[in-house]
């Protein structure tokens, strides 16, 4: 109520040139544009918020969160750059706010020597198929959703921003706030983390 | 056509994520393309790699609720 009176004094008190009345209706203008801009971008916000946290639950809170605070801050976003870049360093932030960092990295072990082991593992498991597509769909959706999630986060983070986010090098060394030779190297070995596990996935299975 | 790993195919590898990230020069993408023409092996396993990443984020991927997007949208602050 307060603030809508003290809109209405400012509005007349200016009346007189119309000059603040103007940029009150622009202010509102661009704001209301911010916040379609941002909610066109929900599906991907939440794509990526769904594989940073540990849970459904949680990456819904953490996106609620991301647009309350894009929202209040809008003026804070300049127009013409990435937003949704821009959306998504506020949801990392938030991210590591809510303590998650506590959970610490578990101690790497040494990871197979070359890049090519799980294309080999899946095509030797004994029943000739070499078809790369073939290969790729012994794996099960529940076997990529768990090993996804068993990758720690500073790695996650990045291989969930650039592979399934489709951000630049660049976009996740600004939204991660690390450089990019640290988002090169985690990616490199973010994803053969990755594949170590579905490699074990695969072990598993056959056991 | 040879299935013998070599330094060649160990090169390649290395050439592997970054050529299928698009940030690799041009002289290193020709390097690249020299070798999986004249290498199976490493040819059948970039096109592995490139199903793996497609296969992965089909997999992993999940719409929001519609009732989240209900949510955001009440989130937008009223006009004055």
């Amino acid at each position: 109520m307060e603030c809508g009176a003290s809109v209405a004094v400012m509005a007349a008190e200016d009346d007189a040139d119309g000059t603040d009345a103007l940029r009150i209706a622009t202010d509102a203008r661009d704001r209301v544009r911010f916040e379609e801009e941002a909610l066109a971008l929900a599906d991907q916000v939440y794509r990526v918020a769904r594989h940073l946290a540990n849970s459904r639950e949680e990456a819904e809170d953490l996106v609620q969160e991301t647009y309350a605070r894009a929202f209040r801050s809008w003026r804070s976003f300049q127009p013409g750059t990435n937003l949704r870049a821009w959306m998504l360093r506020i949801l990392t932030n938030l991210n590591i706010d809510r303590g998650r960092r506590s959970q610490r990295a578990p101690q790497m072990q040494a990871l197979e020597a070359n890049d090519y082991f799980l294309y080999d593992k899946l095509s030797d498991s004994g029943d000739g198929t070499t078809d790369e597509d073939r290969v790729v769909e012994k794996l099960s959706q529940d076997d990529v959703v768990s090993a996804l999630s068993a990758v720690p986060h500073d790695f996650r983070d990045v291989l969930v921003l650039v592979d399934l986010g489709d951000f630049s090098y660049q976009d996740a060394a600004q939204i991660l706030d690390i450089p990019i030779g640290t988002v090169m190297s985690r990616l490199h070995r973010g994803r053969r983390i990755l594949k170590r596990e579905l490699a074990d996935s695969v072990a598993e299975g056959d056991s | 056509m040879t299935d013998i790993y070599d330094e060649g195919c160990a090169h390649c590898e290395e050439m592997m994520q970054p050529y299928l990230d698009h940030v690799l020069s041009d002289a290193e993408v020709q390097e690249a393309e020299r070798h999986l023409q004249q290498c199976d092996k490493c040819r059948r396993r970039y096109r592995f790699e490139e199903s793996l990443r497609r296969y992965v984020r089909l997999a992993v991927d999940e719409q929001m609720s519609p009732a989240l997007k209900e949510k955001l949208s009440a989130l937008r602050i009223p006009l004055d």
